[in-house]
């Protein structure tokens, strides 16, 4: 909306993949040579191959690509939930996997939000959010009150003592957002997390997000196949190419904060949506 | 239909159904030896019920029944959970589960007979027995039954075995629970019953024979009667249990709305 905006932003362009290690030292996340095999009936399945990465701390990195590139792969790689068939993943320094067991101080780094909110149906809104914690063994009264600040930061409050299924599925995923953040990790991974919603919920989630990043000034990295989501919300977006999924290209997106919804419709963000939206058409 | 409407219905149909019983017995002359009329039943029943010893026959037909159900369900819910948690265990298991499962149940009562005595024990045997594998299997269907994204949270988490056992995987296998439970206090009170059918001095099951043999046909409908009401009156007590069991499940709340 504002023309300095519009101004400001100068055409997009792409950087080589190898670029990746813009960070160095102080990487909150490194990927070194990662690469995933899946084995069926007959033959291994390359899902995703040579992926060198550095994360910095306080980065918003988005992952972008079409479907069957590995990007949801990749992001279960970084979470722990899946351990990559070679190469290593290092969390603020330390290696995420001990062999075959996982590193806990570097697990304790994590939060993670899905493409379903994934409440549990039988706690209540604030016992949800509060979980990680109880597996941590804090105290109640200090889970409550951990609760109730981080209802209030993802916009619902009042709503600490309802069932799961008596709010909408935008708030839903904004209570997964809390749950994720409760133990303050330093980096919140999350997959596709609005992707179940509306496109106007999608739109309010989006500005909420870039806020609540900016407030608790945590690493994240998001996956998502909407190329508008991508350019509104990153500071870099890695583009990845599929069969087998690897590495295209990283755009670094120059737009300042906070942005509001009609960056949208500045030239320069535009700009940005087009060059990527050509290199995707170009891979089928 | 209105909300209350089955308030009106239901007594409506069963009142219909005593009327036709009423005019099948006057019409066809029915003799009260197969077939008593609905008013002389409701006499005898209380009479019955304005006899001691029935209650004592009561009280001991319900204590078969609970115990056996109770011992049922802590054995079906600890095994459930032993068997849902640990699978190499399920699958050596579970050719001689459903092969256990499949045995007429009824028939051990000779042999419980033999190894308990003619008293309630073997009747409390029978009822556990029989009413143990519907709450088994339920806990096994919902532990596994947990949602992939359930785990993938608890995994993300980094949660132990533990954890996600108290915190996941018996909490949704709850409801499943209790379906286990509403089947498996019914088949407890049907196992009491025929246990004390084929064996033994006491209980309502044993009235019902007892009157049969005096040919008091009249009598023993009045038995069943009571059985009947003693099997709604503990069924519901189940369905009831759900409500505190599990306050966030569908089933409670739109049984509710």
């Amino acid at each position: 909306m504002t023309p300095a905006k519009a101004e400001m932003n100068a055409a997009p362009e792409h950087q080589p993949a190898d670029l990746s290690v813009s960070t160095g030292q102080d990487a909150m996340i490194r990927l070194t040579g990662v690469e995933q095999r899946y084995k069926t009936k007959d033959h291994d399945v390359l899902a995703l191959t040579d992926v060198n990465l550095n994360i910095g701390k306080g980065e918003f990195l988005v992952l972008l690509g079409p479907s069957g590139c590995g990007k949801t792969t990749l992001l279960r790689i970084i979470a722990g939930l899946l351990q990559s068939t070679s190469g290593t993943v290092e969390i603020d320094n330390k290696p995420l996997w001990n062999k075959k067991t996982r590193n806990d101080a570097a697990m304790d780094e994590l939060g993670v939000v899905f493409q379903e909110a994934n409440m549990f149906p039988w706690m209540t809104i604030e016992d949800n959010i509060a979980l990680p914690l109880k597996l941590r063994g804090v105290p109640k009264a200090e889970r409550r009150a951990r609760a109730a600040e981080l209802c209030k930061m993802v916009g619902i409050e009042g709503f600490e003592k309802r069932w799961p299924r008596q709010l909408s599925g935008g708030m839903r995923q904004r209570a997964a957002i809390a749950r994720a953040l409760s133990t303050k990790p330093q980096i919140l991974l999350m997959d596709e997390p609005f992707g179940a919603l509306d496109a106007m919920t999608r739109d309010a989630m989006n500005l909420e997000l870039q806020r609540i990043w900016m407030e608790s000034g945590c690493t994240i990295v998001l996956v998502t196949h909407s190329i508008r989501e991508a350019v509104f919300l990153a500071d870099r977006i890695l583009l990845l190419s599929p069969r087998p999924g690897r590495m295209d290209t990283i755009t670094d997106i120059e737009i300042e904060r906070p942005r509001d919804t009609y960056v949208q419709s500045t030239q320069g963000f535009q700009d940005y949506e087009l060059s990527l939206r050509q290199r995707l058409d170009s891979f089928a | 239909m209105g909300k209350y409407a089955a308030w009106v219905a239901t007594p409506l149909v069963l009142a219909l159904l005593v009327l036709i019983w009423q005019f099948y017995v006057v019409v066809f002359e029915v003799s009260p030896f197969i077939l008593p009329p609905p008013l002389a039943v409701w006499h005898a029943t209380v009479e019955l019920l304005s006899d001691p010893k029935t209650y004592s026959h009561i009280a001991i037909t319900v204590y078969e029944t609970v115990a056996g159900f109770l011992i049922a369900v802590v054995i079906g819910i600890v095994f459930g959970g032993l068997l849902g948690k640990i699978r190499w265990l399920e699958r050596t298991l579970n050719p001689l589960i459903v092969g256990l499962q499949v045995m007429p149940k009824v028939a051990l009562i000779p042999l419980f007979i033999v190894w308990f005595g003619f008293g309630p024990t073997s009747k409390v045997v029978l009822a556990a027995v029989i009413s143990f594998f519907p709450i088994m299997t339920n806990t096994i269907l919902g532990m596994k039954s947990v949602e992939p994204g359930h785990r993938d949270v608890m995994l993300a988490l980094n949660a132990s075995r533990w954890q996600t056992f108290k915190e996941v995987e018996l909490q949704n296998a709850l409801p499943f629970i209790m379906t286990g439970m509403e089947v498996g206090i019914v088949l407890a009170t049907i196992g009491a019953i025929v246990g004390e059918y084929l064996g033994g001095s006491q209980g309502l099951g044993y009235m019902a024979v007892a009157t049969l043999n005096a040919f008091d046909v009249t009598s023993m409908f009045g038995v069943i009667f009571l059985l009947t009401i003693l099997g709604l009156v503990l069924y519901f007590f189940v369905v009831m249990l759900r409500r505190f069991v599990t306050p966030w499940h569908e089933a409670v709340t739109s049984s509710r709305d």
